[in-house]
């Protein structure tokens, strides 16, 4: 007889911890936020799985754990072991507890089989009480005119754990005030609580040692390497970790009060990673971008870069009027019935064969759906044009459109996108080519030049803003931008992703799939849905790419191409 | 006098006298290094349970049997400490020599380096054999510039003589040890906050767990940290063999220890005293020379100025072992409180880095704690919350009230502050350091407090 040879028993995946009297089970590691590798679960991600929510200022799960604010203080109790280190019960079977004689601090307290967290405690109470005392001690009252005033973590919990009159009776300690950080960060030093999320963000998740603290005590402060100012792709999420005002964005900062901005949920149009973002907006007016949480894209981060990309959105030239043909090569404004009609009947009495439609790949797919009936029913020949740029390892696309990749799925970008620009230039050139439709670029500077442009029976262009391609449209369509409407990208990993619309576009003009969608039916026959939803669905039926996919599915965290695996 | 009481000189044996002087040949010529080439010869030995131990596992044995606690305030258990150390773990194992002395009141460990800095070299000969380590530091305040230079040379001498560097006497063994002049902060004598000073950063204790030096210490390798004095102890130790070292002393608190007694005696100064073997009064009178003329005694701080005042005529009940082993209690007054962890525990302080601090009946309570809470503040690494705003704030209200500008609830407001910053509320063992002189103070002399915060008449 042979044994099996004796194996280490495995450990379970998960642990049964108790947090304030509820059991749950957890993963005994989860992965590090930024090697990935397993580490001990913490109480704090313990209290999160089981939704528990423990007040915390340096934490940060998408950090290193820095364990400094001592916010997140909690209790907690064991198993007590007998001398035969065997579990004791209580007479009612229980297992008997042995409560700890201090607190700890729950992002870095790892739980163990067993343990009793308690996060409710007069204990647990009195010791966030007096940190938070101890937080307020030299922090300046100038929350009316602090931009973080409304989103601010300190108010947040002053008003939880706060007492309404200081106990605090001598001088606060003095320190930098507007400080410039770097080209697009201000800070002041009096409100830094100190919780260095800003000093580990650019160093462990950028890779930008360029923050640091000087000096000592509660004269700490916080400041960026002498000489060089704080400037990479990525300053303005420490404006978001901050979580207090000690960190703010100069476009952002004294523009509005946090809490008159309407939220809306988008994707940022910069390049093809697709970061969610939430657009903040008042009045019809665009007050900044900041990042939504998706941890199949963008974890809580976005450039700088794509963040600011917004002002053109509000500029007074916009595009607001539909036009079309006038007597004697002259252009005249149209209502949009009227100029859908003429198009329509300009394009259908159109030679099959002779047009061309060149769209951007920062159309939504839905969109670029309609285009592609429309150069179905046309026989035209269509490209998008490419848009490169330098990546980075974080977040930054080489490919600087939103959608190339469902430009290409839908039939209108070629392979590589822009392989066709040449050839229908030159269809152009040899007259071949008398109808041209542009949709979002200014062609005149990818190869297409207004020599060509002079040469065509018909140029159709629709924009938001203008440009040398528009200027000689004979059909002028004025769109709206990414923030303007409903629509769907498909990042270049294949992640399909929503964006819904948070201002209204200026004049006349319209989301391009309201007016393609009537341009499309006329040309086709067909009824196209007036909603992106039903404009999506019925894509996704059509495309076999987009196969099973539905708009209510996409949700607000988007979905993998199904041939792509996210 | 037949009860004056005597230093028990070990460690302490050569300095100070008349010729000793601090290179290696004096040392030699007083059997320097003789230990150190013992240790490295020890041939493997069987134990009676039939295990064979290795030259450093006997090493390792004769420490933990000796029940050494290190010197450098917290006074934990030598031979445990080492224990945690992962000896078989493919990282290197790094040895710290903690010499960032700087508590107030301490000056016991600048003596040894600068007056026989051979001796701390040896200690960390042995111990770094010990436990199978190649590099060692030794971390030395900043302010010791000379203490540097003296090491440094010893070091060089000790190099040159064969021990140290590769191949150590012949015997195979590796050792280099660097000096590292710390920045100027009395944090970086805590041991996490040292490693990460060592590192080049600034000096933030680590969060335990999961950062305890024996597992992730210096670049996150094993690392022990040991104090100077704690070191020179290892030596004899190893000399004496742990069994001879623990009849030194007192059960629990084993061996000798250089105390430095301070403050308003007559004769300030070091002295290494048997654990236990010597009475705060004894150390004060016999040794200190007493407290000045017409003078009589107000306070003493016991373990440094992070150890809890202890009042003159107080009263404490200690507990002693009879032959027959039951527990009896009896009540000792302050002067009478032997000079060992459990009796100062017992009083509710602590012996912490062995710095006796005296206050006589001129001196004001409000004034000392002031100056106490002063350092603490300037101290104040300023990482996490409660110490950083804590610590400055019992600061500006005590020297508010020296301005005279007191108020009654001042002294419920220190009160409150010093219990809201220790007890596991802070990163490291400063947050009870700066909160237990306030706590101590203000409950032990209230009156004073409250006169000088009553509203004016």
């Amino acid at each position: 007889m042979s044994t099996p040879p004796p194996s280490e028993p495995a450990l379970p995946a998960t642990v049964a911890v108790t947090i304030d009297g509820r059991r749950i089970d957890v993963p005994r590691t989860m992965p590090h936020p930024v090697t990935g590798a397993p580490a001990p679960t913490t109480m704090m991600q313990a209290c999160e799985l089981a939704g528990v929510r423990v007040p915390h200022y340096c934490y940060h799960p998408k950090l290193p754990v820095a364990g400094n604010c001592r916010m997140c203080l909690v209790e907690y109790g064991t198993p007590a072991l007998g001398p035969d280190r065997k579990p004791l019960s209580n007479p009612d079977g229980t297992p008997k507890i042995r409560k700890a004689p201090n607190p700890v601090i729950a992002c870095a307290t790892p739980i163990s089989p067993g343990i009793e967290i308690y996060t409710q405690t007069p204990g647990v109470k009195a010791a966030r009480e007096a940190v938070l005392e101890f937080l307020l001690a030299n922090h300046p009252l100038d929350c009316p005119i602090c931009d973080q005033a409304g989103e601010c973590q300190l108010q947040q919990y002053a008003l939880e754990y706060g007492h309404a009159q200081s106990r605090f009776d001598e001088a606060k300690v003095h320190k930098p005030k507007q400080v410039d950080l770097g080209p697009r960060i201000m800070l002041d030093d009096e409100r830094c609580i100190l919780c260095s999320r800003c000093i580990r963000f650019t160093r462990d998740i950028v890779g930008d040692d360029a923050l640091g603290f000087v000096r000592r005590g509660s004269h700490t402060a916080l400041t960026h390497y002498p000489g060089r100012p704080f400037d990479n792709n990525y300053t303005l999420n420490t404006v978001d970790l901050c979580p207090v005002g000690a960190l703010t964005s100069k476009d952002f900062r004294f523009r509005m009060r946090v809490w008159f901005l309407g939220e809306t949920p988008s994707i940022c149009p910069s390049c093809g990673t697709g970061c969610n973002m939430v657009i903040g907006a008042r009045e019809n007016v665009i007050y900044r971008l900041t990042p939504r949480s998706n941890d199949a894209v963008n974890q809580c981060w976005m450039c700088d870069a794509g963040r600011l990309n917004y002002s053109w959105i509000g500029r007074a030239d916009r595009l607001a009027e539909v036009q079309v043909p006038g007597p004697a090569g002259s252009a005249r404004k149209s209502g949009w019935k009227a100029a859908l009609e003429a198009l329509a009947a300009r394009l259908g009495a159109a030679p099959r064969g002779s047009v061309a439609l060149i769209a951007s790949a920062r159309l939504a797919n839905e969109e670029l759906f309609l285009l592609a009936r429309i150069a179905r029913a046309l026989e035209a020949l269509t490209d998008s044009i490419p848009r490169a740029g330098e990546g980075d390892r974080l977040l930054v696309h080489p490919d600087r459109n939103p959608n190339t990749r469902g430009a290409q799925l839908l039939g209108i970008a070629a392979d590589p996108p822009g392989a066709r620009l040449p050839a229908i230039a030159g269809a152009i050139r040899e007259g071949r080519i008398l109808t041209l439709l542009v949709f979002g670029e200014d062609v005149t500077r990818h190869g297409i030049g207004l020599d060509e442009l002079d040469r065509l029976d018909l140029l159709v262009a629709s924009d938001v803003l203008p440009n040398a391609t528009t200027g000689r449209a004979h059909f002028l369509l004025p769109g709206a931008a990414f923030a303007e409407k409903s629509g769907t990208f498909t990042s270049a990993r294949g992640r399909v992703q929503r964006f819904a619309p948070a201002v209204q576009p200026p004049g006349s003009a319209r989301a391009e799939r309201e007016f393609l969608r009537e341009l499309a039916s006329a040309l086709t026959g067909e009824a196209f849905p007036d909603h992106a939803s039903g404009l999506f669905d019925q894509m996704a039926r059509e495309f076999a790419a987009f196969r099973g996919l539905t708009w209510a599915g996409l949700g607000a965290q988007g979905v993998a191409l199904p041939a792509n695996p996210p | 006098m037949p009860n004056m009481i005597q230093e028990r000189r070990i460690i302490l044996e050569h300095l100070d006298r008349a010729g000793y002087t601090p290179d290696l040949g004096c040392y030699r010529r007083h059997g320097g290094y003789a230990t150190f080439e013992r240790c490295l010869a020890l041939e493997p030995a069987a134990t009676p349970e039939g295990q064979t131990l290795s030259g450093p596992e006997q090493i390792r044995l004769e420490v933990r049997r000796s029940g050494l606690r290190g010197r450098g305030g917290a006074g934990f258990p030598c031979g445990v400490k080492w224990s945690f150390v992962n000896l078989d773990s493919d990282r290197p194992i790094y040895l710290i020599c903690n010499a960032d002395e700087s508590e107030p009141g301490t000056f016991k460990d600048r003596q040894i380096i600068h007056k026989d800095p051979h001796q701390l070299i040896e200690g960390i000969l042995i111990a770094a054999y010990a436990n199978r380590v190649h590099q060692a530091f030794i971390y030395i305040r900043g302010e010791f510039i000379e203490g540097a230079r003296i090491l440094d040379r010893a070091l060089d001498e000790a190099r040159g003589a064969g021990l140290l560097g590769r191949d150590i006497l012949g015997r195979g063994y590796d050792l280099e040890i660097c000096v590292h002049r710390g920045a100027g902060a009395y944090i970086c004598g805590e041991e996490t906050g040292l490693i990460e000073s060592l590192e080049g950063r600034r000096p933030y204790p680590r969060i335990k767990p999961p950062y305890y030096p024996a597992v992730l210490g210096l670049y996150q390798c094993p690392t022990i940290v040991n104090n100077v004095e704690t070191l020179c102890a290892v030596k004899h130790v190893a000399a004496m063999g742990g069994n001879e070292y623990a009849k030194l002393g007192v059960p629990g608190d084993p061996g000798t220890r250089i105390v430095c007694v301070s403050g308003q005696v007559r004769r300030p100064g070091y002295f290494e005293i048997e654990i236990g073997k010597a009475t705060l009064g004894q150390l004060i009178h016999d040794l200190a020379g007493g407290l000045h003329p017409g003078r009589s005694l107000k306070a003493v701080i016991p373990g440094g100025s992070s150890a809890k005042v202890l009042r003159a005529g107080e009263k404490y009940k200690l507990k002693f072992a009879r032959p027959d082993g039951k527990e009896i209690e009896r009540e000792a007054a302050l002067l009478d409180l032997p000079y060992d962890s459990a009796s100062l525990a017992a009083a509710g302080s602590m012996c912490g880095s062995g710095a006796i601090v005296v206050l006589d009946d001129s001196a004001s309570a409000v004034e000392a704690l002031a100056n106490i809470a002063e350092f603490y503040a300037h101290e104040s690494c300023g990482q996490c919350t409660p110490c950083r705003e804590g610590s400055l704030w019992m600061h500006k209200i005590l020297q508010r009230i020296l301005r005279r500008q007191g108020r009654p609830a001042d002294v419920d407001n220190l009160e409150r502050i010093a219990h809201n910053i220790p007890g596991g509320r802070t990163v490291c063992a400063f947050g009870e350091a700066c909160s237990w002189p306030v706590q101590s103070f203000v409950a032990k002399f209230g009156d004073e407090f409250r006169q000088m915060t009553a509203p004016p008449p």
